[in-house]
């Protein structure tokens, strides 16, 4: 096994993408995620690849948009205002059919919020954020190797299906620092032939653009690409399952807030409460069918996020309100403890039992 | 460890300056009446020496912060009481310094004073486990920025090699030969080995000048 190296989440984040081969990255600095730009400032210009700082995060989703369509892979990152900023052009890269990675590290919100870290982008995020009929894959890492591993994979399923895949990250994951393995094999990106790259004169020439004025056209376009989403849906959902198999209440969190709760588990299950812990890692597609089978058991769901409760509604939609579904939660820049998670647990105990 | 009356702590981005200068601030409150941790990180907001705070309270140590630290208010703001930290000289100081020749500008308007009074250590904290400076070359060019950015000399390297929670013996070991080309290198001498207090006791008598540490509680 390859040696490990100690990184910030943030930082593991750049290096993933430089071994996924993303040569250009855009960005413009927000706290918690300044250490992504910083790292690709330092180590872009020594592999020969680009780094801008944008004068906005406007311009970099934009220049994001240019690289994708000249066929390369290519990244930007920010945080929850920057994202608000970005989701024009996300959607225009939707609407393109155009492959990027963006990570958005988050921050308490709305408005210019807070520094702390928080989940409160997660509407935005599996919902699609811009304007228009369009998903992203949405990926929740909860570890800074997991911050690798999901880059990377961001990456593969963008090219895949030809859209953007979001890293929905947080500030404590961006910057924690844990060892990390680079081991990856990687896979050599597929082919382009939709991207202008120039025809040489030998093919007619590809044309990347997201305007459709004659709506049955546009509509063609909206059916294709839902099409899709369905195949996604149907085969890139994933969730860890922890204690799931005899859990009659069962935990939903993801990201920081998975470890938090794994943790209120742990010490549930120490008291023999049968609790157990589903962390999705695709947000889009949500893992529904994990939530389905945890129903054979589950008599009562509890969400545990860094929000006002936002993945409790695609909890409940999975779930199809068969069970009772409470929310844990915290908000603003604030963690919820391990104890405050056990004390919802032993809560939902007492309730079952009555 | 003798301590000169203020003791700068620089080094790269993330290589572990904050935990080592909180350390060293208890372990010199033990013989010493006035001593001072300065908080001079202008680049990262978010895992400061304020952390800390109730332990150095406890042993008596000021701690001189800017008001801004972990306050949400994200802006690089230098406390105002750095000053006192050359002005008077009945204070021994151990300033932590931000990461990489951006941390280290801010040493500049002090940086003067320090130098004319002479009575200081800069040292280099260095962890080979960090992406960016993985051997001596790496590190050596982390160190000529920074010292052109402080705009003053290093005295010594501090080798706090570590993978945090998976740290072993052997990680440490590991890593000597790494921290004592970079002393070579840079021509000045390997001060001490930093290292988790349950892993530096299975180091004993294997690594000289082993300066066990306390970690800094963190959230999660």
């Amino acid at each position: 096994m390859a040696e490990k190296v100690l990184m910030k989440g943030n930082e593991a984040i750049a290096e993933a993408a430089i071994i996924a081969g993303c040569r250009h990255y855009f960005g413009y600095p927000i706290t918690p995620q300044t250490e992504i730009a910083a790292y690709m400032a330092k180590r872009m210009p020594k592999i020969g690849g680009t780094f801008l700082q944008a004068e906005s995060e406007i311009a970099a989703i934009n220049m994001v948009y240019g690289v994708s369509a000249a066929g390369k892979r290519v990244m930007t990152s920010s945080s929850s205002p920057g994202i608000s900023l970005k989701s024009e052009g996300i959607s225009y890269l939707a609407g393109a059919d155009l492959p990027s990675v963006v990570v958005n590290c988050q921050r308490g919100g709305p408005g210019l919020g807070g520094i702390q870290p928080s989940q409160s982008d997660y509407f935005q995020a599996t919902r699609g954020g811009g304007h228009g009929d369009y998903h992203m894959i949405v990926l929740a890492p909860a570890s800074v190797q997991e911050m690798a591993e999901l880059t990377i994979r961001g990456f593969e399923l963008a090219d895949e299906y030809r859209m953007t895949s979001m890293i929905l990250a947080d500030g404590t994951i961006g910057q924690m620092m844990e060892p990390v393995s680079f081991d990856f094999e990687i896979k050599e990106a597929p082919a382009k032939p939709w991207a202008t790259t120039g025809t040489q004169m030998k093919r007619e020439h590809n044309v990347v653009n997201s305007l459709y004025l004659v709506p049955d056209v546009l509509e063609v376009k909206n059916f294709e690409r839902y099409e899709k989403y369905a195949q996604i849906c149907e085969k890139e959902a994933v969730a860890e399952e922890y204690m799931l198999e005899d859990a009659e209440i069962v935990i939903a969190a993801f990201g920081i807030a998975a470890r938090v709760a794994r943790n209120a588990v742990n010490a549930a299950r120490a008291e023999g409460i049968k609790v157990g812990l589903i962390r999705p890692i695709t947000l889009w597609p949500f893992p529904v069918k994990t939530f389905q089978k945890a129903l054979g058991t589950a008599k009562q769901f509890i969400s545990v996020e860094l929000s006002m409760g936002q993945m409790i509604e695609d909890v409940r939609l999975a779930t199809e309100c068969r069970v009772p579904v409470t929310l844990c939660n915290r908000a603003g820049g604030m963690i919820p403890s391990p104890d405050q998670v056990y004390e919802a647990i032993k809560a939902a105990a007492g309730k079952a039992g009555e | 460890m003798n301590y000169k009356r203020v003791t700068l702590l620089c080094g790269h981005y993330g290589s572990g300056k904050t935990n080592i200068a909180v350390n060293m601030a208890l372990d010199l409150s033990r013989d010493h009446e006035k001593v001072v941790i300065a908080d001079l990180d202008i680049v990262n907001p978010y895992f400061r020496t304020v952390d800390s705070e109730e332990d150095l309270r406890e042993a008596g140590v000021k701690l001189v912060v800017s008001s801004y630290a972990n306050s949400n208010v994200d802006i690089p703001a230098l406390p105002q009481e750095m000053y006192s930290l050359v002005d008077d000289r009945s204070l021994t100081c151990i300033v932590d310094v931000g990461g990489d020749d951006r941390g280290a500008y801010a040493l500049g308007r002090i940086s003067g004073a320090i130098r004319e009074e002479n009575d200081y250590d800069m040292f280099l904290v260095i962890n080979r486990y960090r992406p960016l400076t993985p051997d001596a070359e790496s590190t050596l060019e982390i160190m000529h920025e920074i010292e052109a950015a402080a705009s003053l000399p290093f005295t010594g390297i501090i080798n706090n090699s570590n993978l945090a929670a998976e740290t072993e013996p052997e990680t440490v070991l590991a890593s000597v030969s790494y921290a004592q080309e970079v002393a070579r290198l840079a021509g000045l001498p390997l001060v001490m080995t930093s290292v988790e207090r349950s892993v530096a006791e299975k180091l004993e008598g294997q690594i000289e000048n082993l300066f066990p540490m306390d970690l800094q509680k963190r959230p999660v």
